[in-house]
């Protein structure tokens, strides 16, 4: 790497939404006073964003260059040889993640003067999405371990704190506790981790921390786990992964996702869908040189991911909450990208990230201009027919659909095939699960999206059948004056088709030097000796115009197509088969409606044991044992030694003179006799 | 007919000091006889001192008995002034009734 990039213009790129979001936070809010109206706030707030992304787009046209950075800029403390500091390594996987945060931030931050136009808490709104920005800046820009988890707990706040942004509402504040308690979860895994590196390599660098990995892989961990021996390599990586579970919302710490949709539309596009989750995927990338080295949590990360990718699916397809379609579909295409980590891929996964983020954000934003302008209903039982009033909403959606569904030459596609083609090259033993999950996964997302698809644009126009439309509509806007949804303000549609370009176009474009090329050359290892799925992928490619012409030979393309036209019959042609299944199946719609009866488990079996240990250790080491026998067992024996001793404390002169003898006797017979 | 020896003055020592003894525990009534076991249990102490320093031959034991005597007249006086102002403060002596000291 012959370049080196400017340190001061990329301290902006994350202080730039910082500014905004401060600005926007303190003078915008009754905070600081209302100083600055709306118009300002996002002004600010856009313009933060916007600078953001110009500059790292810059970044990443020098890092194509081959420009690098990897520095650190200030030391905050050293404890014992362990530094900590604050600095950023920047290559192509930084460079390109800063480009898809900011590029979809700066998607959202405009349609979000549209969406929330109404809504009292805009200004803050704006400050907690900027602030999003910069923390997920600092997390992917971070060159060492502790700077990661300080973005990785930013996200988590701010995710927290715009799940609850209604904080009226009781569903958004359970949600936004769930989404909060269940990262812990992960969050405390993931801190193992570092602490273990910490502990073994004494560094938080990453460069410093790979060049000792392969010093980390002869260590054998010195405790029993379940009872079998364990490399060191294989638990940091499980441990980081757990952290990634929790983030990127891996069965079964997955519950917290569907939940989140109780935020605000916007924020379910740029941090539950295309940035926050994937910071999961990001950082397993990133540690690429680690997870290499263990093939067991390979293993255990490609059943996780396998898990989620198929089972998250079925859950979908049984969602009439337009957002919760969309957020299942999430989690299943996260698993997706889990089972490629899995299978060394990690270029792959970062690839389907990239396309994910763009077609998914599309998806959201879509659901949500749909929710606008069917006045706040999102219940998709109750829609149809909307392409006639919502052309742009309803081409852009139709585009991120067939992306999603992995349709040749969308983006969507590219990713997602190389997924399975990775899968089925991979040679370790959790492979084979994978690969029926990941292409079973294929006519599930397919039949899922596109049941949405034709409820939500196509088919009969049900709007007056539902029956809370009143209830629904919790903004209380009923002066519309009619019930037909009307196209959404330019604001909204025209990030729609801004994002809509890349769902189409970027996997055509960059699958080759993601891919195949130089690009992630030096950034992501992969042990080809024992995992040659990416080299055999990379032998198996003749440019992306030959994939998508082959992948229309291939069983993933006509599962696709299978899901759809099961789709287009069940919900369009023969609206009875769906209620035919529910009933002929309805155990397993009961299962599903009950999402695999994990809530039920956790607020039941894990909260309740919880709260019965707690309660145990409450009653029992509490209460009885410090309450009751140390302090209060202490003052009553002081107290009953006291209340035989006070009858020697009688106040008449002659008792104490009596002691008084009586121990000159006792003391002269001692010294006399005794000694 | 047998001498003094050194053992009859201090049976008397001993008797004089049991005696002041057995009159602070079995005085109820009042507080001067309390003053005056005590100083009859300093007696008891003299008494030994000056019988050491006779059969002994050391003088100091009887020097010892001024300072002691002194001592205990100051003693009384202190005692004596106590006792009148405890009379005027309570209207009485008795020491069954003065239990105080136990807070």
């Amino acid at each position: 790497m012959s370049q080196t990039l400017n340190a001061s213009t990329l301290l902006v790129i994350p202080m730039a939404p910082l500014v905004g979001s401060l600005l926007a936070g303190i003078l915008g809010t009754q905070f600081g006073g209302n100083w600055i109206g709306r118009r300002l706030s996002h002004t600010f707030t856009i313009l933060g964003v916007l600078v953001s992304f110009i500059l790292s787009a810059m970044t990443l046209s020098k890092v194509i260059g081959g420009a690098s950075f990897n520095d650190s800029l200030y030391t905050w403390m050293v404890v014992g040889g362990l530094k900590m500091e604050v600095g950023f390594m920047v290559d192509s996987l930084t460079a390109m993640m800063m480009c898809v945060v900011t590029f979809v931030s700066l998607m959202v931050h405009i349609y979000t003067i549209g969406y929330m136009d109404e809504d009292e808490g805009y200004n803050r709104f704006f400050a907690y999405i900027s602030l999003f920005t910069f923390s997920m800046l600092m997390l992917v820009m971070s060159n060492n371990l502790l700077q990661l988890f300080f973005g990785w707990e930013a996200v988590g706040l701010v995710s927290y704190l715009l799940i609850g942004f209604w904080y009226n509402k009781p569903t958004a504040i359970f949600a936004n506790m769930k989404a909060f308690l269940v990262n812990r979860v992960g969050d405390f895994g993931f801190i193992l981790g570092i602490g273990l590196i910490a502990a073994y390599s004494g560094t938080l660098n990453y460069t410093e921390l790979f060049a000792k990995a392969n010093e980390l892989a002869a260590i054998q961990f010195p405790w029993y786990i379940f009872g079998m021996d364990a490399m060191l390599i294989t638990v940091i990586c499980i441990c980081l992964f757990i952290g990634a579970m929790g983030k990127s919302a891996q069965f079964p710490l997955h519950v917290w996702l569907p939940d989140s949709m109780e935020g605000p539309t916007p924020i379910s596009a740029l941090i539950h869908a295309a940035t926050m989750v994937t910071a999961g995927i990001f950082m397993v990338a990133r540690m690429s040189p680690l997870f290499e080295l263990s093939d067991a949590a390979l293993n255990f990360m490609m059943v996780i991911g396998s898990i989620t990718a198929l089972f998250m699916g079925f859950l979908g397809i049984i969602q009439n909450d337009i957002k919760r379609v969309v957020a299942y579909s999430t989690l299943s295409q996260l698993g997706y990208m889990t089972v490629a980590l899995g299978a060394s891929a990690y270029s792959v996964a970062v690839f389907h990230l990239m396309t994910h983020a763009f077609f998914k954000a599309l998806l959201f934003l879509g659901a949500g201009s749909v929710i606008m302008g069917m006045h706040h209903n999102q219940d998709i039982r109750w829609m149809g027919g909307v392409r006639k009033y919502m052309p742009i909403t309803w081409i852009t959606s139709l585009l991120g659909s067939l992306a999603l569904i992995g349709t040749p030459m969308f983006s969507g596609f590219y990713s997602k095939d190389s997924i399975i083609e990775a899968v089925h090259l991979s040679t370790l033993p959790a492979a084979g699960f994978a690969n029926f999950a990941v292409l079973a996964g294929v006519f599930v997302t397919a039949f899922y999206s596109f049941r949405m698809y034709f409820l939500v644009f196509h088919g009969p126009e049900r709007y007056d059948q539902n029956p809370d439309a009143h209830h629904d509509d919790h903004h209380g806007h009923d002066d519309h004056g009619h019930d037909k949804p009307h196209e959404s303000p330019w604001v909204v549609t025209v990030p729609l088709v801004l994002l809509a370009i890349p769902s189409v176009v970027i996997g055509f474009m960059t699958i080759e030097p993601m891919l195949y090329g130089e690009f992630f050359k030096n950034v992501i290892f992969i042990d080809a000796a024992k995992h040659p799925a990416m080299q055999q992928l990379g032998e198996l490619f003749h440019g992306p115009v030959a994939m998508a012409l082959h992948g229309m030979t291939m069983a993933p393309f006509w599962l696709a197509l299978a899901g759809v036209v099961a789709a287009w019959y069940m919900y369009l042609v023969n609206p009875q088969v769906p209620a035919f299944f529910a009933r002929v199946l309805r155990p397993l719609v009961v299962l599903l409606e009950q999402k695999y009866y994990m809530d039920w488990i956790n607020e039941n079996i894990l909260a309740k044991g919880a709260r019965g240990l707690g309660q145990g250790l409450w009653k029992v080491g509490d209460r009885a044992i410090i309450d009751g026998f140390f302090v209060n067992g202490s003052w009553k024996v002081v107290g009953l030694v006291s209340s035989v001793v006070r009858w020697f404390q009688s106040g008449f002169l002659y008792h104490y003179a009596l002691v008084m003898i009586l121990g000159v006797f006792v003391l002269m017979t001692y010294f006399v006799w005794l000694a | 007919m047998t001498t003094l020896t050194l053992g009859h003055f201090l049976s008397l020592g001993a008797m004089l000091f049991a005696l002041a003894v057995i009159g602070i525990f079995l005085n109820r009534k009042n507080l001067i006889v309390l003053l005056m076991a005590i100083e009859l249990m300093l007696l008891a102490v003299n008494m030994n001192f000056v019988a050491f320093s006779h059969y002994l031959g050391d003088m100091h034991g009887q020097v010892f008995v001024f300072f002691i005597l002194t001592v205990a007249a100051a003693e009384s006086a202190i005692g004596l002034a106590i006792l009148v102002l405890l009379f005027r403060n309570k209207n009485n002596i008795n020491v069954d009734e003065l239990n105080s000291l136990k807070g």
